[in-house]
């Protein structure tokens, strides 16, 4: 299953995510309509974008007194409108943060993958943010094979 | 409103501390486009040119563009204009950062500064809570100070402009700094700003920016967006090393100013200033501003020794002011003084150009010794961070050196060894070995500039197509279509660099479907033209000086290089660039043109 990872070492700042994000939602530009933020530390010279992590066990989903939210088959945790009363319950209950109210909106809204293609990873011009298979995934892993590779060289 | 734009103006009088908003002028909007071209339209109707720049009487207008904070590539910008106390023209100038996109989330397109205030105040704009709110307490302080101050009484994510100590005490190449790092750097519109005793803009927005045709719009811009990762400058060279890539690219020319331009321009040490340099010892991280793909900008570090440091940059303009410019290889100084010259807010083009120029002053004899209080030669990097830092703090000779080379060597009896255009620097490449750039610099409406029109592209990069530097035929005629379209872009409110990698097509694509026009190409380029001669006009009215270069680009013979034995042949461009803008031969634009431009009713 793919999903949404970041390299925030890749990150320039740019808020591209944000711009296409908002735009594939709601055809505005508006970064506070974005399912996406990224935070800069200019001491640290860090760019961290922050989006859902579709939870495995999400408590939106859980709280949810309508029963409004559900996986779709991507992964994804989304939003049926149709069911939402626009409580905002899941907004509290999500401990990060990654879902949002915006009175432009007049409804509560999240990351839903775009439906298979985030337009955020699409976008990257640093590839910061890639949405990829993470079952596959060892290159951190492969990086620590390859520094005992190294070392083991050196010293032999 | 859905047409890129927001539909509203504020208008705040720091006088009597009035705030009103008012309806954006559709008219002025469609003739003129936005931030650069449409700040210069506000300011030419409702400022007199002869107005002294340092006086309530003059304004200070904050402008985005249609395309300012939308997905059009590199979107980030806004233009601060005003009548520039150091060169007297219209003075426009260009950042990036999130400010500028901020301000139109908030809901304006644009402020308008009046009159002065008598204690210092920053304007704080939290969506329509607009407020102008004491700023005693940030009085004195520099860039980074201020900045964090105000996040800390506003909240972190507004996004701030402001000006340092050196705007407040009049140096004449104070820039507004916005999210800490980024300059509307040229021309004085920091200090202009500083004698309104404005000290900054704190804001704030919530509210979303609509074009007119939203699918046709997003698939212009990423198709731009495509263009721009498949070029070679914009998706690789400007991203891996910077704009100091530019510096052994030029050098190759022998296009590199060396010693204030007195050594010729080439200048054997450069590698030491590159930008493969810089990102090989130097280099923590590159930065976008907002929503660019190119991402230019660097933060650095110099580690260790006399100039530890650390910031964003430098740019390659700033590499060579304080770099070939003071014959200087030495990158930690080099970084150090760019530093400081963003921590202070000051424009690092003309503070290197002044301290190169003082150098030669001192070196002639002409600049006593006491008067600088230390030696100050060429190639002395110690001294040259001193000079800058005085500079930036306004004490001792650094009020001299504050005024910018033009006056500082008018003081010392040779303003012939100001390397200046109408007062101000002129930026780091040669017109001797680069024809067209010294053409450009002749006729740039804001003075010795660079990017009004940047023919270094054809000239040396070969986009978008090559052309000798060396020699001066059909530049007149290629320099006149540049400047318009740089007009038309910065107007737009996207990033000038972009243009290496996209053109006129592009661009009036994307600006068509932001505001729903169906103009042709070449009526959208008229906008740049027209934007061109409204700052003309407003020139010839203020009683600008007339164009030409410094003598010694006319008749100093370039020592070595490439274009050894060269000068800048400005006699045989001049003529030729007014009749292609089909002005008369004194260089004012005909009725004719203007009948043309539909610009004939206008006041200026």
């Amino acid at each position: 299953m793919k999903q949404l990872t970041i390299k925030p070492e890749k990150c320039i700042g740019c808020r591209t995510c944000e711009l296409v994000c908002s735009f594939g939602h709601f055809e505005k530009f508006n970064p506070k309509m974005a399912n996406v933020t990224v935070f800069e530390y200019d001491a640290e010279a860090v760019a961290v974008p922050v989006m859902c992590l579709q939870c495995e066990e999400p408590s939106c989903l859980s709280v949810c007194p309508v029963k409004a939210i559900s996986r779709d088959e991507h992964g994804a945790v989304v939003i049926n409108y149709n069911k939402c009363i626009g409580c905002r319950m899941c907004l509290n209950a999500c401990p990060l943060g990654n879902i949002t109210y915006h009175p432009e909106a007049r409804r509560v809204f999240k990351c839903d993958l775009c439906g298979g293609d985030p337009k955020c990873a699409k976008y990257c011009p640093g590839h910061a943010i890639v949405f990829e298979d993470t079952d596959t995934l060892p290159d951190k892993r492969k990086l620590v094979g390859e520094r005992y590779r190294d070392v083991l060289v050196k010293e032999a | 409103m859905k047409n890129g734009y927001i539909g509203k103006i504020l208008r705040v009088d720091l006088k009597t501390g009035s705030i009103k908003t008012e309806p954006l002028n559709q008219k002025s909007a469609s003739d003129y486009v936005g931030a650069r071209g449409l700040g210069t339209k506000y300011f030419c109707d409702e400022c007199d040119p002869k107005v002294d720049p340092l006086s309530p009487e003059n304004k200070l207008i904050i402008m985005t563009g249609p395309l300012t904070g939308t997905a059009a590539t590199s979107s980030g910008r806004y233009n601060a204009v005003a009548k520039s106390p150091l060169t007297g023209t219209i003075g426009a100038a260009n950042s990036g950062g999130h400010f500028g996109p901020e301000l139109k989330y908030a809901g304006y397109d644009g402020i308008i500064f009046e009159n002065a205030s008598e204690k210092p105040v920053y304007l704080y704009i939290n969506d329509s809570q607009v407020e102008l709110r004491d700023a005693s307490h940030l009085w004195g302080k520099d860039v980074y100070e201020t900045t964090d101050l105000l996040n800390e009484e506003c909240g972190e994510t507004f996004r701030i402009a402001c000006v340092s100590a050196a705007a407040e005490e009049g140096n004449l190449f104070a820039g507004i700094m916005n999210d800490k790092h980024r300059a509307a750097g040229r021309g004085g519109i920091g200090t202009v700003m500083g004698s309104k005793k404005l000290k900054a803009i704190a804001v704030k927005g919530t509210g979303s920016v609509e074009v007119a045709r939203p699918q046709p719009f997003f698939h212009e811009c990423i198709s731009a967006r495509e263009k721009l990762a498949a070029h070679p400058v914009t998706g690789a060279g400007l991203s891996a090393y910077g704009t100091m890539i530019l510096v052994n690219i030029v050098n190759g020319v022998g296009g590199l100013p060396v010693n204030n331009g007195s050594a010729g321009s080439l200048f054997d040490t450069a590698d030491s200033i590159s930008g493969e340099e810089l990102a090989a010892k130097h280099l923590l991280k590159n930065k976008g501003c907002f929503g660019c793909s190119i991402g230019c900008g660097r933060v650095a570090e110099i580690k260790e020794g006399a100039f530890k440091s650390r910031g964003e940059g430098p740019e390659y303009e700033a590499g060579w002011s304080f770099g070939a410019d003071c014959g200087i290889d030495d990158l930690g100084a080099v970084c150090n003084a760019n530093f400081l010259c963003n921590q202070y807010g000051i424009d690092p083009i003309t503070m290197g150009a002044t301290i190169a120029c003082a150098m030669e002053l001192y070196e002639k004899g002409y600049l006593p010794e006491e008067d600088i209080g230390f030696p100050l030669r060429f190639g002395d990097a110690a001294a040259m961070v001193k000079a800058c830092e005085l500079t930036c703090k306004m004490e001792g000779f650094g009020k001299i050196l504050g005024l910018g080379s033009y006056r500082m060597a008018e003081k010392y009896g040779h303003p012939e060894l100001s390397m200046s255009v109408k007062k101000q620097e002129m930026p780091a490449y040669d017109g001797r070995a680069i024809q067209g750039i010294g053409l450009e610099y002749a006729t740039s409406n804001r003075g010795g500039c660079h990017v009004r029109g940047y023919m270094i592209s054809p000239e040396v990069l070969g986009i978008p197509m090559q052309m000798d530097p060396l020699v001066t035929k059909d530049k007149p005629a290629t320099l006149k279509l540049f400047q318009d379209l740089t007009a038309l872009c910065d107007a737009t409110g996207i990033c000038l660099f972009t243009t290496f990698g996209i053109g006129l097509p592009e661009i009036a694509g994307m600006y068509r479907e932001a505001v729903g026009s169906d103009e042709s190409d070449a009526e959208i380029l008229l906008k740049g033209e027209r934007i061109w001669n409204l700052e003309k006009r407003f020139n010839i009215a203020a009683g600008v000086e007339k164009d030409t270069l410094p003598p010694r680009l006319l008749r100093e013979k370039l020592p070595n290089g490439p274009a050894e034995g060269q000068v800048n042949e400005l006699h045989t461009m001049l003529a030729e660039y007014y009749a292609a803008r089909g002005w008369d031969a004194e260089g004012v634009p005909t009725e004719a043109k203007m009948q043309e431009l539909g610009m004939a009713s206008d006041r200026l």
